[in-house]
This record gives C-alpha cells, sequence and structure tokens, in this order.
C-alpha cells in the first residue's frame, strides 16, 4: 500500500490529538501515581529489610540476606510476634463467630430495636481508639482485672466485632432470599438450608471478615498499649524500639507479613471468581 | 421429608383463601379447584394476587383464611419442605455455588435418595442438556438456565409442578420456543402443571384451563378458547386480545335468540351467551369476527350500517380498520389479507355485519376499558 497525502482528507490538529491521547489516556496517569504514592513506603520497607544496617536502620550500608535468614535475630523480636499472633488469632475466631451472627440477626430479622442496634454496632468503629483503649483500661482496673493477655483480647474482639457485622452483612444483603425459598421447596429444612445453601454462599464474606479482623487486632497499638500492660506485641516492640533504632528484622517481617496477606487476598480472589453469587 | 412417590396426589383445592398484609388484601376469598394432571394457568396483570396464590400453595406464604387441600390431605400449614409441590422460580434461583448436577439432585438427596444419577441424568437428556452437568450456573445462557430449573423441579416428580413466569427473562423468539417444549414436557412427564403468568398469549398457548384473575379474585375460569368466545366479564374481554363493546339494550326474545338493539339497529345474538342481569347490556363482538361491505353489497347476519372507515392499518397477515359509527364509536375491524391489497380506503361507507352466534353480551353497568389500562407486555411482576 502506498502511503500518499491526499489533500482532500482532513487532517486533525496536532494539539486535538494529543489532548485526545490525554484524555483516552488519563485514568492510566492517575492510577500510576495513585499506586506510586501507595506502593513507596511498601518498596522502602522491603528494600531495607536487605539492609546490612547494624543498630539502626536509617542509612543504606549494603546489601545482606542475614536479616532474613535470622528473622528472630533482634532481641524480643519474635516473642512480641509470637504474641500479637496468638492474640490475633484467638481476636479473630471469637469476633467471627460473634459478629457472624450479629450480621444474620440483623440482616434476616425484624425485630424490636433492630435499627437501634444496627446503629450501635457501628460506634465501636466510630469511637476514637485512644478514647476506646483508655476506657477498656479503666473498665478492667475497676473490676480489678490486670492488663495482659487476655484483656488484650477482649479489648481487640470489641473492636473487632463492628468491622465483622457490616462485612458479613453487606454479603447476606446481596444474597437472593429465592435462594432459600427454592432450598425449602426442594425438601431441605431450615436448617439443612443454612447448612447446604446459606452457609456456603455466605462463607466468603465471612472469610473476608476473618481476615480483616486479624489484620485489625494484628497492628493494633493504641488500645494494646493500654490493656496489655508488661506484654509486648509487635506493634508495641516497634514503636518502644523506634527510640533507639528499628532494627532490620522488623522490616523483614513486616515484608513477609504484606507479601502473605497479597498471597491471601490473591488466592481469594482465584476462589470467589469460581463461586460468584448471582444477583 | 417427603416421600413424593406415595404422597398424596390428586386435585388441588383452594377453599376461600384470603391473604392480606396489613391493610391491603392480595387474595380475596379465592376458592379454586385445579384437576390432576391438567396443565393450569393463573393469568392477571401484575398486582392481581397470582403471585401471592401460587407461593400459598408452594408453602411460602401462609393464607389469612381459607384452607389448600392436596386430594384429601390439608396442606394448609405445611412448611414447604413437607410438600410434594415443587416451583421452577421466575429467575431461576439456581444454587450459584453447586453445578448443575448438583442442583438437580439437591431436592433428591434431602429426601434422602442415595443413587441420584439414574434420576439426574434421565432429567438431563429430557430438558436436552446432558452436556452441562458439571457447569456452574452463570456459565449457562438464560435458555439454558430456565431448563435446568424446570428439570431441577421435575426430577422429584411432585404432585404439583408450579411455574412462577418462567419465561419472562426469555426473548421473543426462545419464550414461543419455550412454551411449546414445556408443553411437551407435560404431557411426556403427566405432572399437574400451575403456570402463573401475565401473558394472555403465553397462557392461551399453553394450558388447558386458564383462571383469570383481577383484583385478588377470579373473574372468569374456562378453556383458552372459552373465555376468548365468551367472555363473562369486560376485564375478560379486554385482557384476552381486543373486543368492540357496543351499548345496547334488550327488546325481547325470539326462539333462542335475544333481540338487541344497539343504537336503533336491531340485531340477535343467542341467550346463552348473555351475562347480563337486565335489559341493559354491551354488545361484545371480537374484531376478527366482523366483515366490512361497501354500502350496496350484499351482507348477512347481524348489520350494522352506517360506519365509515376512519383508519387503515396493513399488517401483514391482516389489515386493521377502524370505522366510526354514527353514534361517535369506533370499532375496530380485523380483515384476512386473503386478496392482497387492502380492498377499502380512508373515507369509505361501509356496512359490517357478523354471525349472530360470535356476539356476547355483558353486564350493561360495566367499566369497558377494564383490562385495557394494563398494557401486559410491559409488566414485571413482583408482588
Amino acid at each position: 500500500m502506498t502511503k500518499v497525502k491526499d489533500a482532500t482528507i482532513p487532517t486533525i490538529p496536532v494539539q486535538a490529538r494529543l489532548s485526545r491521547w490525554f484524555g483516552r489516556n488519563l485514568i492510566r496517569i492517575y492510577a500510576f501515581f495513585g499506586f506510586t504514592y501507595l506502593f513507596i513506603p511498601v518498596a522502602y520497607t522491603f528494600a531495607f529489610s536487605f539492609n546490612d544496617s547494624g543498630k539502626s536502620n536509617l542509612i543504606w550500608k549494603g546489601f545482606t540476606l542475614k536479616n532474613w535468614q535470622n528473622p528472630c535475630g533482634a532481641p524480643e523480636i519474635c516473642t512480641a510476634l509470637g504474641n500479637s499472633i496468638k492474640i490475633g488469632l484467638i481476636a479473630t475466631i471469637f469476633s467471627t463467630i460473634l459478629g457472624t451472627m450479629i450480621a444474620f440477626a440483623i440482616g434476616r430479622y425484624a425485630f424490636k430495636g433492630r435499627s437501634t442496634s444496627n446503629l450501635l454496632i457501628f460506634l465501636p468503629m466510630a469511637t476514637p481508639e485512644i478514647v476506646l483503649g483508655a476506657s477498656l483500661l479503666s473498665l478492667f482496673l475497676v473490676f480489678q482485672i490486670n492488663p495482659g493477655f487476655w484483656p488484650t483480647v477482649i479489648a481487640h474482639v470489641v473492636f473487632c466485632v463492628s468491622f465483622v457485622v457490616v462485612t458479613v452483612k453487606a454479603r447476606i444483603a446481596s444474597l437472593d432470599p429465592r435462594l432459600e425459598q427454592a432450598a425449602m421447596d426442594l425438601y431441605a429444612n431450615e436448617f439443612q438450608t443454612f447448612r447446604r445453601v446459606t452457609l456456603p454462599l455466605v462463607a466468603p464474606g465471612i472469610a473476608a471478615a476473618a481476615l480483616l479482623a486479624f489484620s485489625l487486632s494484628f497492628d493494633d497499638f493504641i488500645i494494646t498499649n493500654f490493656n496489655s500492660g508488661t506484654l509486648t506485641t509487635f506493634p508495641k516492640f516497634v514503636y518502644v524500639s523506634a527510640a533507639r533504632g528499628i532494627p532490620a528484622q522488623a522490616n523483614v517481617i513486616g515484608s513477609a507479613m504484606f507479601f502473605l496477606a497479597l498471597a491471601i487476598v490473591i488466592a481469594g480472589q482465584l476462589i470467589s471468581k469460581k463461586t460468584k453469587v448471582t444477583k | 421429608m417427603v416421600d413424593v412417590s406415595s404422597a398424596t396426589r390428586g386435585d388441588l383445592r383452594l377453599t376461600r383463601i384470603t391473604k392480606s398484609y396489613g391493610d391491603f388484601t392480595a387474595v380475596d376469598d379465592l376458592s379454586l379447584t385445579i384437576p390432576e394432571g391438567s396443565f393450569f394457568a393463573l393469568l392477571g396483570p401484575s398486582g392481581c394476587g397470582k403471585t401471592t396464590t401460587l407461593r400459598m400453595i408452594a408453602g411460602l406464604e401462609e393464607p389469612t383464611v381459607g384452607s389448600i387441600h392436596l386430594g384429601t390431605t390439608d396442606i394448609t400449614t405445611k412448611r414447604p419442605y413437607q410438600r410434594p409441590i415443587n416451583t421452577v422460580f421466575q429467575n431461576y434461583a439456581l444454587f450459584p455455588h453447586l453445578t448443575i448436577f448438583e442442583n438437580i439432585a439437591f431436592g433428591l438427596r434431602r429426601r434422602g435418595i442415595k443413587s441420584v444419577d439414574a434420576d439426574v441424568n434421565k432429567v438431563l437428556d429430557l430438558v436436552e442438556l446432558p452436556h452441562l452437568a458439571q457447569r456452574k450456573p452463570t456459565q449457562l445462557s438464560g435458555g439454558q438456565q430456565q431448563r435446568i430449573a424446570l428439570a431441577r423441579a421435575i426430577v422429584n416428580r411432585p404432585a404439583l409442578l408450579l411455574l412462577d413466569e418462567p419465561l419472562g427473562a426469555l426473548d421473543l423468539k426462545l419464550r414461543r420456543q419455550m412454551q411449546i417444549e414445556l408443553k411437551w414436557i407435560q404431557r411426556e412427564v403427566g405432572l399437574t402443571f400451575v403456570h402463573v403468568t401475565h401473558d394472555q398469549e403465553e397462557a392461551m398457548t399453553m394450558a388447558d384451563t386458564i383462571a383469570v384473575m383481577n383484583e385478588g379474585g377470579i373473574e372468569q375460569m374456562g378453556s383458552p378458547a372459552d373465555l376468548y368466545d365468551n367472555p363473562k366479564t369486560a376485564f375478560v374481554a379486554n385482557f384476552l386480545g381486543q373486543s368492540n363493546l357496543i351499548k345496547g339494550r334488550i327488546e325481547g326474545t325470539a326462539g333462542d335468540n335475544l333481540v338487541v338493539d344497539l343504537y336503533g339497529q336491531k340485531i340477535s345474538m343467542p341467550k346463552s351467551r348473555s351475562h347480563a342481569v337486565d335489559s341493559s347490556i354491551y354488545a361484545g363482538i371480537r374484531p376478527e369476527k366482523f366483515r366490512i361491505s361497501l354500502v350496496g353489497t350484499p351482507t348477512r347476519g347481524n348489520v350494522l350500517s352506517g360506519g365509515h372507515i376512519e383508519e387503515v392499518s396493513y399488517i401483514g397477515v391482516s389489515t386493521q380498520y377502524q370505522v366510526a359509527m354514527p353514534w361517535g364509536q369506533e370499532l375496530m375491524v380485523f380483515e384476512q389479507n386473503d386478496d392482497g391489497v387492502p380492498p377499502f380506503d380512508k373515507g369509505d361507507q361501509v356496512v359490517i355485519s357478523w354471525e349472530p352466534n360470535f356476539t356476547f353480551a355483558l353486564r350493561g353497568d360495566e367499566d369497558v376499558e377494564a383490562g385495557t389500562e394494563v398494557a401486559p407486555d410491559d409488566l414485571d411482576e413482583d408482588e
């Protein structure tokens, strides 16, 4: 094909073409800057987990793998991590069970005080953590319970429940009630309907809520600081060591947690693609 | 657990059923018998109570007053899973987390049947989709989902199969095809089908018996031909097709016929086709029963003269005329296009005639607009 410039075909001015290109790619440019902003801190944390830092991890001193080979190298760090994981798991289990039951009650049944309960559930989310933490501490002290492991777990359940309720309730709301009617129509009694239809369809919401609860519990500092007494959690460890210089092992654990969460989210996406709920 | 095979079968009887939601009465003192083995349609506009009636039969709603019997068993307060009745839901309601096979096997498994393969495969063959057994519902087209929903219900061989606007979500061509297919499947499996629809054409195509519902009650029940040719009320006359309703007065009788005066012109009609209570009536004639002839040409049967052609619409299979009558009414006439070109032009002076036997008479105090203000096609049933 020969390209002969045909004077009769009007050409589009350069300026118009540029602005068109800009219009078409605006969302990409915006996304590029948005993600850069979000991920620079993560990238920084990851990069400095390889820093041959010594005591303080502020200046790049050279690449090493020894932090990753020995993540428990910094004193106390793995005890703190263990505590955080233990508190996180227990708080997640309790808040997920409790929150799921509340979500079903509010999402499915008309009872007196339903809208009030719906509102009250939001309160722990809206209350400043510093207030919640301090009030819980004074409450524990009134009942002569010393701060420590279990008070921290109870405190975490308090604020995680709200998030679980909101997440699970959204899933229940998107569930077509006709599916349960169809199950009952097909000889499933109330329990079988719940077990075979309702629960499997709400499960992704419950799983998402549990993950959310765990991550909220894991990185909570303010409420934990009030209620944990001498117990060290991972956020507390990082906060305290910040004064003397955070060890590179903290970056290792932080990065590892990030990649673990990422893997779980990707796995969740893949699974939910298979069990999509239709409207 | 319901053992469907030996469960009570027989006619379904609704006795004086009323269902109210607060001040609103959805179904009002309805009595109805659906014979075993029939293809029965509940036809009516949105909000007439047909879906509520269906849900009460399924057990998804409880009647406020009244009773429901299947054969001799009272099932009024039985839970949905205790009734040998299955439903094809409006939007199919297939379980999205289960495969097509497991969807169909769901009812069998809940009834404690261990080996389900043969039954499931048999209905998959019946709906001609055996190759989709391992798919998930979202991977199927609307028409395929519709058939699976049907298969999931009939695999249980219920005493009664309820279809709630089953074809509403399909396009016209597929709907036509499924109408014929459903009818065929009903004959094949020999179950009682109760079909809820707002589409009069769908009801007439498929059902042996149609109950036309309006405002929570039954207007008229009968075969499609009965309802169409001899409607008892203006609502039925207008909801099933179109009708010309002409105000008139019964003047006397002549043998088995009534002599009726329509704006000064005398016609006759069979006594048996009058549903009037006194001499004031509306005479009803379907548009395709009319014949048009030019003034001066021979006619037979009933004759109304003095009209002229007001409007001509050629629509292929027929030509539709609006004929203006001396008393100010426009009558609708459908003529077959047997001989090609429309033979009448706008403004032609014409005479309308028809066979007396095609006339029906409604009460003179009827609302002639009843059933016309609802355009059945753009209704979305969500009562």
